[in-house]
């Protein structure tokens, strides 16, 4: 076990954890601060990828900006105790297994794939980490329409969020 | 030093996305439910940052950053949706808000 090893199942556990408290908390609140706990240790998990410029944004857009606003509103609504509402029959005994083999179809689809066979032969795997000087230069010649773009959506979003959670008169 | 082989990534992030579908389902709490679709999308950005690793592009984590900005985008127009249902229906459970539902 080297320390890469460690880091990913150190993370992938958190994640994980994180993941299933979402799931069973009761409080928002709770289900919030476990998603930052999911979102800080992909972060993690991006460093070790070699992409370090993802998980500097990761970090302040996802688990700053984004679960700051979340938590926010949360507090704004006072939302409480989630109601327990009667689940039908079937999703009560069927939901968790299925939940489980959907998650496990999904990898074993991902791994049995062509491109995912090919990553088990080993394809790809330096150790090197993209520099963000690549990224930026990417980012700005090859991808400049689409970030161009996502300048006006982001205009757009302010717009919309503004109009619908302004007061009526 | 060894590396953490990529499949291994795919792996989490496919048990990940399947959490999320689950917590999208089982929850009954607007916000929750919201916060189960970022928790997909991060699933899916992992799977990303993945296969940009395997095959040695850049192309890919392009790609997570602009989900990244449309998941921004998204959540502040959705919590302002969320905002405005609370303020016309008192309630955040998905149950109570059955307007639209024969």
């Amino acid at each position: 076990m080297t320390l890469p090893f460690i880091m990913f199942f150190v993370c992938a556990a958190l994640a994980v954890i994180g993941a299933l408290t979402l799931i069973l908390a009761r409080e928002p609140i709770h289900s919030a601060l476990a998603l930052v706990l999911v979102m800080v240790s992909l972060a993690v998990l991006y460093l070790l990828l070699g992409a370090e410029f993802i998980a500097a944004v990761q970090i302040i857009v996802y688990a700053g900006a984004i679960m700051v606003l979340f938590v926010f509103v949360i507090m704004l609504l006072n939302a409480g105790v989630e109601e327990r509402t009667d689940y039908s029959k079937l999703a009560k005994f069927a939901g968790l297994p299925l939940g489980i083999f959907l998650s496990l179809a999904l990898a074993y689809w991902m791994l049995e794939s062509f491109i995912g066979k090919q990553i088990a032969n080993g394809l790809g795997g330096t150790n090197a980490s993209v520099s963000t000087r690549e990224l930026s230069a990417q980012l700005f010649q090859k991808y400049l329409f689409p970030f161009e773009a996502t300048s006006i959506l982001i205009l757009i979003a302010i717009l919309g969020a503004l109009v619908l959670a302004k007061k009526d008169e | 030093m060894s590396i953490v082989p990529i499949s291994y990534y795919l792996v989490l992030s496919a048990v990940l996305f399947g959490l999320g579908i689950v917590a999208f389902v089982v929850k009954r709490n607007i916000i929750t439910i919201f916060m189960a679709i970022e928790l997909m999308l991060n699933a899916v950005n992992l799977a990303f940052v993945a296969f940009a690793r395997a095959h040695n592009q850049l192309d890919g984590l392009v790609f997570v950053f602009f989900v990244i900005v449309v998941a921004a985008a998204e959540s502040a127009v959705g919590l302002a949706i969320i905002i405005t249902v609370y303020q016309n229906r008192q309630t955040l459970n998905l149950e109570r808000i059955n307007l639209l539902k024969f």
